[in-house]
């Protein structure tokens, strides 16, 4: 009876010591819920889901101060991965937030119209315009992230939204076009 | 055999139908020259390369005609002489169908060489460095001619001590000749080749592994290599896929790259034998790689065979020179038929990496049988030579499920086919990979681009940050800088400076109207102005205070205010509208709350600093407006291109946007042009009717701003027309006159302008 009580109380000890230790020595930082939430979205920065940027719809979704359906750029995908991270039900792309862009697009300065005015500049949240006062302004392509925030400030509307052109380099393959039947469904 | 040349296997693997004889019965041709060649910028794995030629240029065999943009890229040579007609977009042998940038070259049929090559042959190599070796490499502008088109001359800088050189020549895939006639016939240049690639790696020895099924090149390279003990012809089983650079390491040494790894993470480099050959000449011979031997068999060619064929040939030239199609191609292939790519037409250029062209009769190759649905038989796994389950990568990559596949180590995946050829069902399971590989491609580069834009809106947004805090920090000391001028100033200025003080803080147009009204009064009041007047001292303040409230107004804004690109879009734009307008851009309108009669300097410097303010709502400046002598005209200009600006910031291109932007811009002259009133009689009379006018005008219509402002603005005109009639005529007769000559004319106008905007 003694010894038994004995034993386990060594084992108790011993087991406690150890996971004790474990649990010092091996912690895990984990990520903040935010830093996670902004890692999901596509940080276009555009603005479309109501929040000034993307960090701060990620710090209002961990608060649940607003839905996962708010981002038009993330799309179905964005959605579904919110809702994963969350543990909640996806739900389809709020509307009156916009629509998912079928391609993504990137901002073009027509150059011969441009008159330099740099509001573009001020407009883009990722300083992805080049230009001067009274200099030609021109898109940094591989910068933009397609938020179109420049469109609404240029007071001669040269810049348009140019789909991006797959190339040999970003080219995917497609499925096969002739998807074999289930076996259930067979 | 003694047991340093014991072989060890992979497992899984095919034996396969290898119809390479089809093209073997005759030797390598040299290709002529074609018409025209097309040369892709980007032939290699990498970053394209930049070219440095100019259409109408004429060059020459070897000459460089694009240079390398980056590390991982090489230059691109011409492969004849003749003319570059065009560099532009064209379809390329990729398995997209894409076309992508090309330099095209008329060949004048001289195949004309350079004079003198780009860099000095070398005889006896053994006296170079690896780094010059690396550096020759390079500048011949040599990349794997096995198929994937790597840049050779990384593979020749390993960075770490190289135990084994590799040359793969096992050409597993079915069809494919090429290597085997180039070490049947050219042996000697590639055991010169693998002496320099041992020369630059630092490697002791090398090993030259050749399927069995290939004796006249084992027999000739065994026959070359007989002088130099270093390098050995290993003779390996003829099983698909020997020729994959994992499978051949794993039968030659025994040892398998690590997931994920490079043959370099166990101490090996493996090159291809044409790449060998390459290396050779390019150092011996001082060539660029400008040619390469292409196998152009399959089952509608007449003539099968191997050519040396110069980059950029057409296919369909080269099988024309095999005696074109005996029957229209079933399915035409660059590569073999296990991991070749389908080609949408012969159309498209020979490339570096171009080792075959298949062209097959219909039912040929594997028949195009309907994929079945999975039985789950297993038999894929059996066959798969790397250790993959393709049953469950099938499975995950077909339901989207990219981070599984990743798991089961889809990347370790080197797509040989053998799966899908043993599928019972059909299933294009290789499809299935790339499908998913490249998907997760994608998801990586967007990641990439992801991180990249949160890290430039955070930049951003610092920035930001600390330009509003050098802003406060500016004005904190604007600030103490005016109060003590205030200090200084006689104490009769005190109560317009006091009026005037709540329109620094306040960012609202109106609310700054409003004090630099009350100041106006203030001013007007204290005494007989004329001391106000001529004080600078108190127009100087008046004016910085009225400036302050116009900068708060718009600290949001971070356009500069003086910025003369805003300016020139304001008076452009101003001028435009009064042009639409029917030319009241002379009229001397005012919004009637900046309706200050301007007989006092005070006054006008307000309605200075409130132009130059409104001019900043709009993002402008009014200086460039016509009338820029005076304060007055001034503020109407600013009036007007803030109007108009806001009017028609949605389209200045549009006729109609413009037009209807002009209307209001008149309108709100019009509307204003009470305010003006002048110091003459006559003006004053005017102006009090027509401030009674706007006044009325203004509250009833629908086309001012807001509401409140209207009203504002409403009072101030008819006050505005009150002080006008009450002040004393100004000193200056000259400024009278304008004015006065302005307001008519406004007046005028006005009632020649029927009611149109709104």
């Amino acid at each position: 009876m003694l010894a038994a009580i004995i034993a386990l109380a060594a084992l108790a000890a011993v087991f406690g010591i150890g996971l004790g230790f474990a649990a010092v020595r091996f912690k895990v930082e984990g990520d903040p819920l935010v830093e996670q939430i902004d890692k999901i979205l596509p940080q276009t920065q555009c603005g479309q889901c109501g929040f000034p940027g993307c960090r701060p719809y990620a710090t209002a979704i961990a608060a649940n101060e607003a839905e996962i359906n708010q981002c038009p750029p993330g799309g179905e995908d964005g959605i579904v991965k919110l809702a994963e991270l969350l543990g909640r039900e996806p739900i389809p792309l709020n509307p009156e937030n916009g629509v998912a862009k079928a391609v993504p697009t990137v901002a073009v300065i027509d150059e011969n119209i441009c008159i330099g005015c740099t509001k573009c500049i001020q407009a883009c949240p990722v300083d992805a315009i080049l230009g001067a006062a009274q200099q030609m302004h021109t898109v940094i392509a591989t910068e933009c992230t397609g938020c179109e925030l420049c469109l609404e400030p240029c007071p001669v509307d040269c810049i348009t939204m140019e789909p991006i052109a797959d190339t040999p380099r970003t080219w995917r393959w497609p499925l096969p076009a002739s998807e074999p039947q289930t076996a259930e469904a067979a | 055999m003694s047991l340093m040349q014991r072989l060890f296997n992979f497992r899984g693997g095919l034996h396969l139908d290898y119809r390479k004889d089809m093209s073997t019965r005759h030797p390598i041709r040299v290709a002529p020259v074609p018409p025209q060649l097309v040369l892709p910028l980007s032939q290699h794995a990498g970053a394209p390369a930049k070219p440095v030629v100019k259409v109408g240029e004429r060059v020459l065999r070897g000459q460089t005609i694009a240079q390398p943009d980056g590390f991982v890229s090489v230059p691109i040579h011409a492969s004849s002489s003749g003319t570059v007609v065009a560099i532009e977009s064209r379809p390329i042998p990729h398995v997209s169908g894409l076309a992508a940038p090309c330099i095209v070259i008329d060949t004048d049929g001289r195949d004309e060489s350079l004079p003198a090559p780009e860099w000095a042959p070398v005889d006896d190599f053994s006296a170079l460095d690896a780094k010059t070796l690396r550096e020759t490499v390079r500048r011949a502008g040599i990349a794997g001619l096995g198929g994937a088109g790597f840049p050779s001359f990384i593979k020749l800088s390993p960075g770490r001590s190289v135990e084994t050189l590799i040359i793969n020549g096992a050409e597993c895939e079915p069809y494919i000749s090429c290597d085997q006639q180039l070490m049947a016939e050219r042996a000697d240049e590639i055991v010169g080749g693998v002496q320099v690639i041992l020369q630059a790696i630092g490697a002791p020895h090398c090993l030259i592994g050749v399927e069995d099924n290939k004796p006249d090149a084992i027999a000739a390279l065994r026959a070359a290599a007989a002088q130099d003990e270093r390098i050995q012809v290993r003779v390996v089983l003829t099983r698909y896929p020997q020729g994959g650079e994992k499978q051949l390491i794993q039968t030659l040494t025994g040892r398998e790259v690590p997931s994920e790894g490079l043959p370099l993470d166990i101490g090996l480099v493996v090159h291809n034998p044409g790449t060998a050959r390459a290396v050779y000449r390019a150092v011996r011979h001082a060539e660029p790689l400008t040619a390469r031997i292409v196998t152009v068999t399959g089952g509608v060619v007449a003539q099968p065979q191997n050519f040396e064929a110069r980059i950029g040939t057409p296919m369909q030239f080269l099988i024309e020179q095999a005696g074109g199609y005996v029957q229209p191609p079933g399915r035409l292939l660059m590569g073999g038929p296990m991991m070749g790519f389908a080609l949408p037409s012969d159309a498209l250029p020979v490339i570096k990496s171009t080792n075959c062209i298949l062209a097959a009769a219909p039912g040929e190759l594997r028949p195009d049988e309907a994929a079945m649905p999975c039985i789950r038989c297993g038999a894929c796994q059996e066959a798969c030579p790397v250790n993959l389950l393709p049953q469950q990568l099938y499975w995950h990559a077909r339901g989207g499920e990219f981070d599984k596949t990743r798991a089961l180590n889809l990347f370790d995946c080197i797509e040989c086919g053998c799966c899908a050829q043993v599928c019972p069902s059909h299933i294009p399971l290789v499809q299935y990979y790339r499908h998913a590989k490249t998907e997760i491609w994608a998801e990586d580069r967007e990641k990439r681009k992801a991180d990249a834009a949160r890290e430039r809106h955070e930049a951003r947004q610092a920035r930001l940050e600390r330009e509003e805090r050098e802003k406060e920090e500016a004005r904190a000391r604007k600030k103490a800088q005016l109060a003590a001028r205030k200090a200084d100033a006689d104490s009769s200025e005190a109560p317009p400076a006091a009026g005037a003080t709540p329109a620094d803080g306040t960012d609202d147009p109106v609310a700054a109207a409003i004090a630099a009204a009350k100041a106006k009064k203030a001013a007007a009041q204290t005494a007989d102005g004329s001391a106000a007047t001529d004080d600078p001292v108190a127009r100087a303040i008046a004016a910085a205070k009225a400036k302050k409230a116009a900068s708060t107004d718009n600290s949001n804004a971070t356009t500069p205010a003086d910025d003369p690109v805003a300016r020139a879009i304001a008076a452009a734009k101003a001028k435009k509208a009064a042009a639409a307008a029917g030319g009241p851009a002379e009229a001397p309108v005012v919004r009637p709350r900046k309706a200050p009669p301007s007989d006092d300097a005070v006054a006008a410097a307000i309605a200075a600093a409130q132009a130059r303010k409104a001019a900043k709502a709009a993002g402008t400046e009014p200086a460039d407006a016509p009338p820029a002598d005076d304060p007055v005209a001034r503020a109407i200009a600013a009036a007007k291109a803030r109007k108009a600006a806001a009017e028609q910031a949605q389209d200045a291109a549009d006729p109609v946007a413009q037009a209807i932007a002009a209307a209001k811009a008149k309108k709100a002259a019009r509307e204003a042009t009470t305010a003006p009133a002048s110091d003459d009689p006559v003006a004053k009379a005017i102006a009090e009717a027509k401030a009674k006018k706007a006044a009325k005008e203004a509250t009833a219509s629908d086309n001012a701003d807001d509401p409140v402002a209207r009203a504002i603005a409403a009072a101030k005109a008819r006050k505005a027309a009150k002080d006008a009639a009450a002040t004393p005529a100004d000193d200056d007769p000259v400024a009278r006159a304008i004015a006065a000559a302005k307001a008519k004319k406004a007046a005028r106008e006005a009632a020649d302008k029927p009611d149109g905007a709104s």
